[in-house]
């Protein structure tokens, strides 16, 4: 079973709401990440979502397209980030990773040689914004091949008949996009995102997770009431813009923020 | 069944459905982008054979823009250059200076019918910009027009353009702060606003319909290039050279003649301060194929698939992707593509203007530059066609800055 099933069943038995937080790694620069990631474990997140940095971050809002920035600085690649993970796993193997990025690196490098090395480093879901299925060819079976969870995005304007062929391709969960916009957009309807979760889960049984929009404790518990995981990210990246010369306080900051949603979902 | 439907498909039938030209081209957004550009495929798709819209079209582009632009041929150019007879197909003379306006046209007027209220656009050199904020003014809608904040310096007579016309001029601090970053920039303003914007995109580039529907509109240049070289000559041209940033100049005169076999294309790429340098925006040259701004198109990267900054004297071609039909057209040879530098692209504006008392844009100036090389390897009785795609007086500030000139 991959690790991310495994992941959703067990919340389900104790029945939480999975928390991912995202990062983009090697911001502020590559030795902090994976220290990082494992804090993030230990104040209550189930996935991590690893950010790959890409030089023109296209869906992404200006949080997250600085944190690429700053990551580009030191030159952090997609093979660096894949060795990251391999360094987060000597020390965890339950935790799943997911890797969020664009297409562009991984098309330079190749979807085989991508996914193989991704596997052996330990890396159990990819996301990439720009491949949707209609463009997806080999994409989604060199994932397969791997074991690898192809996670896909729905959003606002994705219609039913849409839904049900992306949730074909899709497994490990679906990622539901929360609002029209780019990543760290204000303003979360939770009644309208209830509505359209219905609607999802009228045509998957994959755990449906919400992000875009998800800013503090309190959305993240009312978001949590509705879908099966909540993920959050430009309001993490925004504690490591403003620590940004200071890693111990990235960490302290992001444990925090973290531990506030944990226990603002479990309550 | 008859021998006709057995035919081979044209060059001319692209893309597919999908929006493919080969393996490139297709729809590389975000999933909240795919069901607006689905709609705007629809209604694309529809109008295009609409008679009453492209009967307002027509009428728009001979009334508004100055259609047909003429056919000019140039010559004392060809005499000293002592080669090819050279014509220039004159899109400096349309309404705002440069070709881009065919363009905006179709789209706002496409814009229209699907309802939206606000338009946004992406500019580089700011060519696009006016020419989608001169559109935007006469029909009354709400237009932002993104720059980079590095294009915004060197093109500060368009940024003003753009602000007389009644539009919003965004600086873009992001990324390598150019054209790339303002298309971005646009696509996330898009991504944010689908309900009541229309994203006029300049080139034909980003994901499919743009890149087909952009040559749609630009091809009214190569449609009566030739008609025009016909009535002329009563033959067509052995060669039509263009300049490439996205390529939506050079598409719109190819577009017509890509089933015409005999007829040989050069795309005219930025060399900037030389492909050895690196120092350039001609991907086609010296790229690779990958995945930008909603197409795989040959691209400038960096062997982790980073995109790297572009140099060119002129805004207009400072970019490191390229239209997705041009990347077919490499590889399946119909199309050659070729570069030339900053420093040769000048003197092409300088001689342009000396030998013809025309003063073309920097981007132009690299097809003369070419023009240049190419019509004294051919005979007198060979002819050229290059596509003068805009005029230079925006980029008088910048060529007596670099001839130490101040004002």
């Amino acid at each position: 079973m991959s690790r991310i099933k495994n992941c959703f069943e067990q919340l389900k038995q104790q029945n939480k709401t999975a928390l991912i937080p995202y990062v983009s790694a090697g911001d502020p620069n590559p030795d902090i990440t994976v220290e990082l990631m494992h804090a993030m474990v230990a104040s209550g997140a189930d996935i991590i979502e690893l950010g790959v940095p890409f030089s023109d971050p296209m869906a992404d809002g200006p949080v997250i397209q600085k944190a690429s920035e700053r990551a580009l600085i030191y030159g952090t690649s997609l093979t660096d980030v894949m060795g990251m993970v391999s360094t987060f796993r000597e020390s965890n193997s339950d935790t799943p990773v997911v890797l969020m990025g664009y297409l562009n690196p991984i098309e330079v490098m190749g979807y085989e040689k991508f996914a193989q090395q991704a596997q052996d480093a330990g890396v159990d879901g990819v996301l990439t914004v720009d491949i949707p299925p209609e463009e997806a060819g080999t994409y989604i079976p060199a994932l397969r091949h791997c074991n690898l969870d192809p996670i896909f995005l729905l959003s606002p304007t994705t219609t039913k008949e849409r839904m049900k062929i992306i949730c074909q391709h899709a497994s490990g969960f679906i990622y539901y996009v929360a609002v029209k916009g780019v990543t760290g957009t204000l303003a979360l309807d939770t009644e309208e995102v209830s509505r359209r979760l219905d609607v999802i889960k009228e045509v998957t049984d994959l755990p449906v997770g919400v992000g875009f929009g998800i800013k503090n404790a309190d959305s993240a518990a009312a978001i949590g009431q509705v879908s099966e995981a909540v993920v959050v990210g430009s309001a993490l990246v925004n504690l490591v813009e403003k620590n940004a010369l200071d890693n111990d306080k990235i960490i302290k900051e992001i444990s925090r923020e973290l531990q506030s949603m944990r226990r603002a979902l479990d309550s | 069944m008859t021998i006709e439907t057995a035919t081979e498909k044209k060059l001319s039938d692209m893309p597919d459905e999908n929006g493919h030209f080969g393996q490139y081209g297709g729809m590389f957004v975000a999933e909240t982008l795919m069901e607006p550009l689905e709609e705007l495929k629809r209604a694309y798709l529809m109008y295009m054979q609409d008679a009453d819209f492209l009967a307002e079209l027509d009428k728009d582009l001979s009334d508004y823009v100055g259609r047909p632009s003429p056919l000019y041929l140039a010559e004392r150019m060809s005499r000293e250059l002592g080669g090819a007879k050279i014509y220039l197909k004159r899109e400096d003379l349309n309404h705002t200076g440069a070709h881009k306006v065919n363009n905006t046209i179709g789209q706002m007027l496409l814009a229209k019918r699907m309802g939206k209220t606000r338009i946004i656009a992406e500019t580089g050199a700011g060519q696009h910009g006016v020419a989608t904020a001169t559109v935007a003014a006469r029909l009354d809608l709400e237009c932002v027009v993104y720059m980079g904040a590095e294009d915004i310096q060197r093109q500060a007579l368009n940024v003003y353009r753009m602000k007389l016309l009644g539009a919003k001029v965004v600086s873009v601090e992001s990324g390598s702060r150019t054209l790339k970053d303002a298309l971005n920039e646009a696509m996330r303003d898009w991504v944010t606003n689908i309900d009541n914007t229309f994203y006029i995109i300049g080139t034909a580039a980003g994901p499919h319909p743009y890149p087909a529907m952009v040559r749609d509109f630009q091809s009214v240049i190569g449609r009566e290039a030739k008609q025009q070289i016909l009535k002329h000559e009563g033959r067509l041209p052995d060669a039509l050279v263009a300049c490439i940033g996205g390529g939506s100049n050079a598409i719109g005169l190819f577009y017509p003649f890509v089933d015409d076999q005999d007829v040989s294309m050069y795309g005219v790429e930025a060399a900037g301060h030389g492909l050895e340098t690196g120092e350039h925006a001609a991907p086609l040259c010296a790229g690779k194929p990958g995945v930008l701004h909603g197409n795989r198109t040959y691209l400038m990267e960096d062997q982790h698939g980073q995109i790297i900054p572009t140099h060119s004297v002129s805004a207009g071609l400072d970019y490191p992707g390229v239209g997705p039909e041009h990347s077919w057209l490499k590889d399946i040879g119909r199309a050659n593509y070729v570069s030339v530098t900053d420093t040769e692209a000048l003197q092409g504006f300088h001689d342009l203007t000396k030998i013809e008392g025309i003063i073309p844009a920097l981007e132009s100036s690299h097809a003369i530059a070419y023009v240049k090389k190419l019509a004294p390897t051919m005979d007198k009785d060979q002819i050229i066609v290059v596509n003068l795609s805009g005029r230079g007086d925006k980029d008088i500030h910048t060529v007596a800055t670099i001839d130490g000139i101040e004002f």
